[in-house]
């Protein structure tokens, strides 16, 4: 008789988590939710503020989300992650609002058999979420001034959008 | 044709129009029409392909048609992560 993988471990499937959120991430937390019997690898990325961009001093980030399409469009890049790679648990958080340098902004995180697919799978949904979902940044300068991220001709009258990322 | 429909801004866009969304008459069929004709409010000369749409909270293509009554959102560059 075959047996299906999932009927062999008596998995209950977990529902793919994505989520924006104001509050601080957790990634022990996070990581505890993925826990599976039938993981052999789990990679997670995280992705801080840091203290510079492009030359400048940064004093801490502001994130916007829309965050009907940013949850829609982050379930298709997970939908096509699993698609792509046969995976265990994915998830996926964005913080909100202000951050300070240090902090956590996004976190990744999946679980499958063996780590080659683990490793492909992260890295792809942290380059799509980072390209696709309607996040924008705001960097606050020690300097005074501020600008958003990747947005270099996007007010040309009002304010200095003129910075360019690299994260 | 004329067709009434809203307009949302988002990040550099909106602190360029100075408001988060509006309601307009326009004569459009796709969203990059849209785009095109509210320059003087996003104040943007970035490459359209730099810049997203969605339309009716689905994201959606600068060539995609905008009908009576959607609601255009309109994106700067992303910068997730």
């Amino acid at each position: 008789m075959k047996v299906t993988p999932c009927c062999f471990f008596h998995r209950s499937r977990v529902a793919d988590k994505v989520q924006i959120t104001a509050d601080r991430i957790e990634p022990d937390k996070l990581r505890d939710e993925l826990l599976d019997r039938g993981a052999g690898a789990y990679v997670s990325f995280e992705g801080w503020i840091r203290d510079h961009n492009d030359g400048q001093e940064v004093l801490r980030l502001e994130y916007e989300v829309y965050e009907p399409v940013a949850i829609k469009e982050g379930e298709k890049v997970i939908e096509e992650a699993r698609k792509k790679f046969p995976l265990l648990h994915v998830a996926c958080v964005h913080r909100s609002g202000l951050l300070e340098i240090g902090e956590c902004a996004v976190w990744v995180g999946v679980t499958s058999a063996h780590r080659d697919e683990a490793f492909e799978a992260c890295r792809y949904i942290i380059d799509q979420v980072k390209v696709r979902l309607p996040i924008w940044k705001k960097e606050h300068y020690v300097e005074g001034h501020s600008g958003w991220v990747n947005c270099e001709r996007c007010a040309e009258h009002g304010h200095d959008h003129s910075v360019m990322s690299r994260s | 044709m004329t067709k009434k429909i809203k307009v949302r801004y988002f990040a550099g866009f909106r602190e360029s129009a100075g408001i988060d969304e509006e309601e307009l008459s326009l004569d459009v069929s796709t969203a990059g029409e849209v785009f095109a004709q509210l320059q003087h409010r996003h104040g943007s000369s970035e490459p359209l392909g730099h810049c997203k749409v969605a339309i009716n909270d689905e994201m959606a293509d600068w060539d995609s048609s905008v009908h009576e009554g959607d609601t255009v959102l309109l994106f700067p560059p992303v910068a997730g992560g």
